[in-house]
């Protein structure tokens, strides 16, 4: 099969092709594997367990963001055709390895750095796992920090200072978690410069995570949250 | 580039402008379907509390909703911020409302 893959470092780079041998299991991870290996040993890549748990393999595959370990090329082939490139909305460190740090700046901007109520010298809190809060928290904690909602994400395209779906939905899950004491500073946090108020509802996020996770509820469950604390006076 | 306040004013806006924009057709398809000229409309409008509280909420709703719009558009197409984003914000608001006013005026006011 003809892959072209992106080349270069910073903002410069082009697409190089290469041809690969295509086999019935194959995954896109496989392929950038093979170029390495086999052609070019000086390709740049990131990944670490090939079994979608580690969330460091993310790409852009034919013009959309995809977990690569777990992404078959028999899904993605087009016309016999395969494009490979670096994260949307990411600076390019160089090849396919995207620079992640603007992504998890904003993890921490957003509030999503846990501060616990009860320090280690206290009895451990128990938490019910019917308590609503504690419904809604679980259904955001197997977010892999992949990045491929936020290379998903037409606002982060258009407004780099929107902390993005990841983040935000790591604030929600937060804001919902029991044993979290000041909901209202994480609240105040992803309501800061660049918050939730920015997500136009696209919904890309939702539609290309690679966990079936919802950030999109997510962040519509912060709207609301900002907007009774609005108008409780807390604006 | 849209603050809490900023957001909430959009949305609060957009609250009153959804009544608002269904009574407005409500109007004119009464109107048509009636028969009124101008003249008769103006006759009914001009001089009426009710009307100039109905288009004037309307015009003031109209102008804080779309100048905020506008404003995020304009950020996430040319990547415009700060002072020059909040004048065009501004401008934007009070040119809409400026103009509204005039027609409210005209229409409502003896």
């Amino acid at each position: 099969m003809e892959v072209s893959v992106w080349r270069g470092a910073g903002d410069r780079g082009g697409y190089q092709a290469f041809s690969v041998p295509a086999h019935d299991n194959q995954t896109v991870l496989d392929v950038v594997s093979w170029i390495q290996q086999a052609v070019d040993p000086s390709l740049t890549y990131r990944y670490a367990c090939r079994v979608g748990m580690c969330g460091s393999c993310a790409m852009m595959v034919n013009g959309q963001p995809r977990w690569t370990c777990r992404t078959h090329v028999k899904r993605v082939l087009e016309d016999g055709k395969l494009q490979i490139g670096p994260l949307r909305n990411l600076p390019v460190i160089k090849d396919l390895a995207a620079d992640m740090d603007p992504f998890f700046d904003k993890w921490v901007k957003a509030g999503g750095v846990h501060k616990p109520s009860r320090s280690r010298a206290e009895p451990i809190q128990q938490v019910s796992p019917d308590e609503p809060g504690r419904v809604v928290a679980n259904t955001a904690i197997e977010c892999i920090n992949c990045s491929v909602c936020y290379a998903a994400c037409d606002t982060v395209a258009g407004n780099p200072d929107y902390l993005g779906p990841a983040a935000l939905q790591r604030a929600w899950t937060l804001y919902n978690d029991v044993k979290v004491q000041d909901r209202q500073a994480i609240l105040d946090a992803a309501t800061g410069p660049g918050g939730c108020m920015n997500c136009h509802s696209q919904g890309s996020c939702t539609r290309f995570c690679p966990n079936e996770l919802d950030p999109l509820s997510a962040i519509a469950g912060l709207k609301r949250a900002a907007a009774k604390s609005f108008l409780k006076g807390r604006g | 580039m849209l603050g809490l306040r900023l957001y909430m004013a959009q949305r609060l806006s957009a609250m009153v402008m959804g009544p608002l924009v269904l009574g407005h057709l409500a109007v004119m398809v009464y109107a048509i379907q009636g028969g009124l000229s101008s003249a008769e409309i103006l006759a009914r409008t001009q001089g009426s509390v009710a009307w100039f509280l109905f288009y004037g909420g309307f015009v003031l709703a109209v102008s804080i909703h779309a100048a905020i719009g506008l404003r995020v558009i304009l950020h996430e197409t040319t990547g415009l911020r700060g002072l020059a984003l909040e004048l065009f914000t501004w401008v934007m608001g009070l040119g809409l409302l400026i103009m509204g006013a005039r027609a409210v005026a005209a229409v409502t006011v003896l």
